[in-house]
Order: structure tokens, then sequence, then C-alpha cells
């Protein structure tokens, strides 16, 4: 019945629609933004917006290495627990170092101790993508063992206590810790300079080099990328491994900003991140997905409750109405698709085939 | 002893778009008899399953039942006037037990809600003495032997009253001791006057099993008859016609040195035997290399294993004289090697990627520099080989899914050729598509044979393997049974030789059946 109403739509009104579906993202994110400066006061001053946008990019840095996952046809629950974990890994080298026993310990500078922390969290996304190839484990499963581990750890560290006053020791080099939460360059917060190096970089990955192919390929078919001589293993260990790297760079900046690393940050955090991968545009299924629109998202999700945290309206209604975007997005994805594969239809039945 | 006729089809004909699968067909099916039907890969036996079954209707002509004239329009009709089917590929829960396999949908219940699983059993239980079988009601349908799922199929139609038995190729998965088992099951059934139709490619297997014979090509009936008489010549004679149909001309060209070659390659499978045992062969530059054998005699498998899909076979490949070292798909394609795969949905494309992702994703390391891969150098070449293959697209942008059959083909073609090989391997390449495109792809075959490419082609299509291979080597059981040359190729030589570990086993169980009634 929809197929034939909507089948008389001349071409022209397709690809319009198709346009306009295919920036539902963008659209919606100057939406919220366009409502919150109407109904919040001062939502589009420069402080609010600095602090707006710190919330985003550590949802964002997530959602992006999230994105890469999800399309390659997995997922990644284990995140939230990797930020917990790196950052109290972070915690212990600015306040401990690391104790070599007979009084000695070795104490490390700002760099040397982010460049541990990321290779923590990049070593926790080899073991998922070590437990999804070579043992076969389903993604859900083995990332939700990881996310129970990796949580546990964070907790044995401390006893489950926090790590008080990261800030550092000007003698080994350490007191710019809090420079990469606090600090900025050109105005601009530190995190969000980041936000923009990974953003960047994951992109360029992800349309202009084989191994972005071979991640949508994988995702795609499986086998089909397989027989086609895609290393699927290899490319499965790239993406959990970028995903944990994501994460330790969040454990890293939340420490910083906090001045302190406790063992329950990042708890749910990898629900956020799927929910902006989702709102971006990536399908769970794997295959298809955008890291402009995965940020997009990220900052739709970001917007709609920093604006209704200033317009006063309950925590409850924020989850509330968090959940009914994410569905509607759902929705509205499902209508792209359909039009798309009839706009690609009707253009092949144009050649006469 | 006559057989009344249960159902006939008069004048039958179902068009697809593009095609004409059925044209104008007579058929009666004999109750209490077996009823085979043959003929080759798309000649029109499945569409007229299907059309029986009630999964399609025919454009025109019609149906009748103990001579009532008969509407089928869905299964549930078919199923009504008891009419059942056990497709090729069965359509089983291996999850779930014997008895809620053969009631599903269909489940006994107490007042409509609880299962009743004592009725199941029991029932279940019958309709296994009736099959000879002792297959527990419980067992989930998953540990069975793959004969014994076929037995709980035909069990889930008979189920259902069926007085009419659509079995298509069931003896495809079979071992020669199950076949026998099927054979008897069979025999009774036609005893208790069930009406069976019974599809294969083994020819003398419907000929020790089939009462009445209709042959099929290119949807018409060329053949119809009592099984008397009827001997393997007649068949081919119907099932290939006196006039071949038109192949592209061997353009005259001599052979290169030998640029492909697998030494003893051994593939192990699953019940402990091999899918391709011993198989050794060797191929020139330039020369058409036809491999002919039955599905599951191990032709995809050898080669797959070729390509190294799977890193547990043995054998050694050599391309070029030198041999391949890594198991990996990338370091064969590397070499030279590239595959068409028979299954193009499964293996062979991306569907959600675009015409241009698919088409180059073989060969990205080609167009990228130190990681950086050239967009614009893409769309160019994809541009190049569209035209050169002749695909029709709308855009390279667009999804390969929104594309026909043999232009998807087209699009593999053309990622094996982007990889620029010495070899390549095409598994059935005409497989589901229609004749035009057939034809497109069989002159495209030969040119790049002429362009000095080794072709090794994967068929069950005899016709096909005449026309076009330079040299055909036959598969049976995963063995190489024969070898011939474009001089001593018959038809009938390449079916026999295509039987040979089936007639074999086949000779092996009549005699075991013989020492038992002795």
């Amino acid at each position: 019945m929809t197929a034939n109403t909507v089948s008389t739509v001349p071409s022209g009104n397709s690809n319009a629609l198709l346009l306009l579906l295919k920036a539902r993202t963008f659209i919606a994110l100057i939406l919220v933004t366009v409502f919150f400066t109407i109904f919040a006061p001062n939502f589009l001053s420069a402080a609010n917006l600095v602090i707006m946008s710190k919330h985003v990019a550590l949802n964002a840095f997530l959602a992006i290495g999230m994105t890469f996952v999800i399309i390659s046809g997995g997922i990644d629950l284990s995140v939230g627990s990797i930020v917990g974990l790196c950052g109290m890994v972070a915690g212990y080298l600015v306040l401990h170092g690391i104790d070599l026993g007979l009084g000695w310990s070795i104490q490390f500078n700002t760099l040397e101790i982010c460049l541990m922390v990321i290779v923590v969290g990049i070593f926790i996304g080899a073991i998922n993508a070590f437990l999804i190839t070579k043992l076969n484990v389903a993604p859900f499963i083995a990332t939700l063992g990881t996310l129970y581990v990796a949580r546990g750890a964070a907790m044995l560290s401390s006893d489950g206590r926090t790590f008080p006053n990261l800030n550092g020791n000007p003698e080994y080099g350490s007191d710019s810790f809090r420079w990469i939460g606090a600090g900025d360059v050109l105005g601009i917060p530190v995190s969000i300079w980041m936000l923009v190096a990974v953003g960047v970089l994951a992109a360029y990955i992800a349309m202009r080099t084989p191994l972005g192919r071979f991640i949508y390929a994988v995702g795609g078919n499986e086998r089909a990328a397989g027989l086609s001589g895609v290393k699927v293993t290899q490319v499965k260990y790239f993406v959990y491994m970028f995903s944990g790297f994501c994460g330790a760079l969040v454990g890293i900046i939340i420490s910083s900003q906090l001045v302190a690393a406790h063992p329950a940050t990042g708890d749910t955090f990898e629900l956020n991140a799927i929910a902006a991968a989702v709102l971006g545009g990536t399908s769970m299924a794997g295959g298809r997905g955008k890291i402009g629109g995965t940020i997009i998202g990220a900052f739709v999700i970001g917007v709609l409750s920093d604006g209704l945290v200033m317009m006063g309206v309950s925590s409850f209604w924020q989850t509330v109405i968090k959940g009914l975007v994410i569905i509607a997005a759902v929705v509205i994805d499902q209508a792209q698709q359909r039009v798309q594969a009839r706009v690609a239809l009707q253009q092949q039945a144009a050649l006469g085939q | 002893m006559t057989h009344p006729i249960g159902l006939k089809i008069r004048g039958g004909t179902k068009v697809y778009p593009g095609t004409v699968a059925l044209k104008n067909a007579d058929f009666d099916l004999r109750m209490g008899a077996v009823n085979v039907l043959v003929g080759e890969n798309g000649a029109g036996k499945s569409t007229m399953m299907k059309v029986i079954a009630g999964v399609e209707q025919l454009t025109s002509g019609t149906i009748y039942i103990d001579d009532q004239e008969v509407q089928l329009t869905s299964t549930e009709d078919a199923v009504r006037h008891g009419i059942g089917i056990v497709f090729q590929e069965l359509n089983l829960f291996p999850n779930m037990s014997v008895a809620d396999n053969i009631f599903i949908n269909r489940e006994k219940t107490r007042f409509g809600v609880d299962i009743d699983r004592v009725k199941q059993r029991e029932e279940t239980r019958a309709l296994m003495r009736r099959l000879e079988h002792d297959i527990d009601p419980d067992t989930l349908v998953g540990d069975l032997k793959v004969g014994q799922q076929q037995i709980v199929e035909i069990a889930k139609s008979l189920a259902q009253n069926a007085r009419i038995l659509i079995l298509d190729e069931p003896t495809s998965a079979l071992s020669a001791a199950e076949v026998e088992i099927l054979f008897r099951v069979i025999d009774e059934l036609k005893r208790d006057g069930v009406g069976i139709v019974y599809i294969s490619h083994r020819l003398e297997e419907l000929i020790r099993v089939g009462d009445y014979i209709t042959v099929l090509r290119d949807g018409v009936i060329t053949g119809a008859r009592s099984m008397q008489g009827v001997d393997i010549p007649w068949i081919v004679l119907n099932m290939i016609g006196d006039a071949s149909k038109d192949f592209p001309k061997t353009i005259d060209h001599p052979f290169g040195a030998e640029v492909f070659r697998a030494e003893d390659v051994y593939l192990p499978n699953t019940s402990g035997g091999y899918s391709v045992e011993g198989v050794s062969l060797s191929l020139q530059a330039g020369e058409i290399l036809g491999i002919y054998g039955l599905m599951g005699a191990g032709r995809t498998e050898f080669v797959e294993t070729a390509m190294g899909r799977y890193p547990h076979a043995r054998g050694t490949f050599y391309v070029d004289g030198k041999p391949a070292k890594s198991p990996h798909v990338s370091d064969r394609i590397r070499m030279g090697l590239a595959i068409i795969p028979e299954d193009r949905k499964q293996d062979g494309l991306v569907q959600i990627l675009s015409i241009r992702e698919n088409m180059t994703l073989s060969s990205l390391d080609r167009l990228a520099t130190a990681g950086h891969l050239d967009v614009v150098r893409e769309k160019k070449t994809v541009g190049d080989y569209v035209r050169q293959l002749m695909i029709k697209i709308a855009s390279a942008e667009n999804a390969v899914s929104s594309l026909s059959g043999g232009n998807q083909q087209k699009v593999v073609i053309g990622k094996a050729l982007m990889t620029k090989p010495k070899v390549l391997l095409m598994d059935e390449p005409s497989r589901g598509i229609d004749i035009g495109a057939k034809a497109e792809v069989f002159r495209v075959m030969r040119q790049l044979a002429a362009e000095g490419l080794g072709i090794i082609f994967v068929t069950s299509d005899l016709e096909e393997v005449m026309g076009l291979s330079d040299r055909i080597i036959v598969m049976s059981n995963g063995k190489v049974t024969g070898e011939f040359t474009k001089g001593t190729a018959t038809e009938t030589a390449l079916i026999a030789a295509s039987a040979v570990g089936h007639s074999v086993s086949h000779a092996q169980a009549i005699q075991a059946n013989k020492e038992q009634v002795l």
C-alpha cells in the first residue's frame, strides 16, 4: 500500500527527501540548539558552550571508537570500564610512579604517563579482539566479560577508594597533568583539540584508507571480505584496539579534569557511546556508519541533556527524552534506507534494465 | 499395473521478468508411482515444483487435482490439497526436537493453550514406524545425520496427510547406505498410494527408482514416458537436444607455459572423510579448464582451497612455478589467483556497499600509496572496468544490491580482474543470471583466455562445459574421475565419470541388499 503511493512520487521528490533524511542528525542538532537558545537563558554564552563541548567531547571520543567497532559488525561494551581503569592507572602513576620495591620507585612525566595509560587501553582492546577472533566469543559476550574484569580491576587498584589530588610533581615533570583537563589553546580547551585530532584521524581512516574500507566490508559481509583477501582478524584487532585507545584518552581527560581518579568513573558510558553512534546513522547490523554522523550524534545527546538541565527539567524526564530521541532516530533511519534503495532501483530501471 | 493421474498441469506457462521459465507444459503426476523430473539447471524443474507446491503461481494454464480445477495460491492451499515438498535445503529447526519440528505451526494442543507433547510424541513415533526409522521424537534435529533429517522432513509432509510428495534432489547429501534406506521408504510410500515427484541430477539413480520420467529443457517438456526402456543416452539427448546453443567461437591461440599447478590437494571434512581427495592438476596460460561434476563433488571446495580459504587443507599450489607459502587469501591474490565464488550473495559481494567499493575491495593496495587511498584514481579505474565489461549501471555509487544478477556477476568479475590475476577460478559463473548475461560472461571468458589468462571454471552444466572448455576434468566424491580433451569428451562419458564414486557405492549397496535377502 505504502509502496504504491510512494512509487507514484516523481524521483525528483525522492531525491530531495533522501537529502533531507541524510541530513537528519544535523537538522536535529540545529533544532535542539535553536530550541534551547530560545527557552534556556545563557544557552549560547561562550562560557556555556565551552563547558558543554567539554561534556560532549568525552562521549564523542568513545562514540568514535564505538562507531568503528559497530561498522565492523561488533559491539564494545567494555569502553566505560576501560575509562575507569585507565583513569585509575593514570592516577596511580601520577601519585606513586612504579614501585620497584626496596624503597625505590620510578616517577614519570605527563607524556610518559599518558603513553602508558594509552597502552593499557589498547591492551584491553587487544584482549577483546583476541577473545572474538581466536576464541570465537560473540562480541557482546566478550566485551561484557571485559567490562566486569576491567571494572573490578579498577576497584581493586585502590580498594574502591579515590586517588585524590592528582596535581603532579614539578620535579618529575608531571605537574602538567592538570593541563590536559583544565588548559586551553587559543581559548579552546585541550580536550576539544584532542577530539578534533582524533575525529579527523578517524574520519580519514574511514574514508581515505584501505583499512577503513576493510572495516566496512567486514561488517557488511565477513565471508565475502575474507574471500576478497581482506585480513578479517587484523581488521577486528584494529577496531577494538582503537576503541580501547579512545577509552584510555577519556580516562586520562576525566582524571585530569577532576584532579582525582575514582574507580566507578565511566559507568554506563558505553551506552551513551552506542546511542551517539546510532543517532549518527550507524547501523547495528554493521557495514554502515560515518564518523561525522557519530560526532553530530554525540552533540545532539550532549546539547539535549545540558539544555534540559539549564531549563530545569528533572533528570528523570531527561532520561525519558533521550530514549525517545534514540528510538525516533532509528525509525527515521529505516525510512532513509527504504528511500535510498528505491532511488537506486529507479535509476537502474531508467537504464532499461 | 496402472497408476491413476492425481494431478495434472495443462498448458502451464510461467513468465518471470526477462525469462520464460516454463512454456506451455503438460505434466501428469501419477499416484502410487515415482514421477521423475530431470533437466539441467534452469530448465524449469524447480519452477514447476514451486507451482505445484503453491510457492509460485502459473502465469497461464491450469492445474487439476483429481480432475478438479484448483487454484494453488499459497503453500497452505497446497498442503490442504495434500501436497508436501521436501526442499533440497532442508527447512528444519536444528535447535528443536524432532516432534516439535514435525508439528511446527500445527502443534497439538490441549484447549488451544498448552502443547500436548505426549500426543505429539506418539504421533511422531507412529510416523517413524511407518518410515521404518527409529528416531526418538525428543532428539534435537541438529543432532541427526542429514539422511535422518530428510526422513523428518518427509514425516512432516506425511503428518499433513500428503498424498503427493515432491523430493528435490533428496540424495545430494546422502551416503550410499542412506540412499538405500530412502529408496525403501519411497517404495513403502508408493505402496500406500502416495504420488512422488523425484528430482535429481543422478541419472542412474533416476532410472533405478523412477516409474515415469519427464525431461525438461529451457522450460519445455522434451520427453515424457514410462521408465521402461529408458536409458541414459535417451535422457541426455532430451536434456541437451541436438542443436547446441551458440557458444562464442574459440579464438585460436597457442597456449603458454604452465601457469598453475595443484599437487595432492586434500581437504578434510567434518565427517572424517575428505571433501577433496588427492586432486592434482595443471593449467597453461590461455587455457580454459572446465571442472565438471555433480553438486557436492568437491569442485567448489577445490577452488576455494586453491584460494586459501581453508587453512587446514593439505597440498601445494604453484603459480608460475612458484609455490604458495602462506595459506591466506590476500597472499594468493598477490600470487596471481582470483576467484569468482559460486554464491554471489554470500561470498562474492558486500551487498550494503556501493558498486565502486565492491569492485576495488581486492585491489585497494594498488590504489593506495602509504595507506592513503587515491579516490580519484579509484573512480577512474572502476569506470574503465565498467565500460570494458559492459556493466549496466546508473552510478557506481549505488548499492550493488540494486543490480540484476548478471550485472552483479560482472561486478564480481571486475573485482577479480582488477587484481591483475594470472589464473581465474570461476565457480559456476553462469548461475542465476539470464541467457543474455550468460552469453556475455562466456564472451568475456573467451576474450580473457585469448589474452593469456589461465581459467579454471566449475560447472554442473554439461553443455557449458563442452562448449567452453579446452580441456575437461570430472570430479566425483572429491576425486578426479576423468580427464578429457576437446576430442575425447562426450556427454555420456562425462556423466559416467561424474557418477563414478556413486555407482560403485550403489553397486555395493545393492550387493549388500541381495546378500541380506539371501
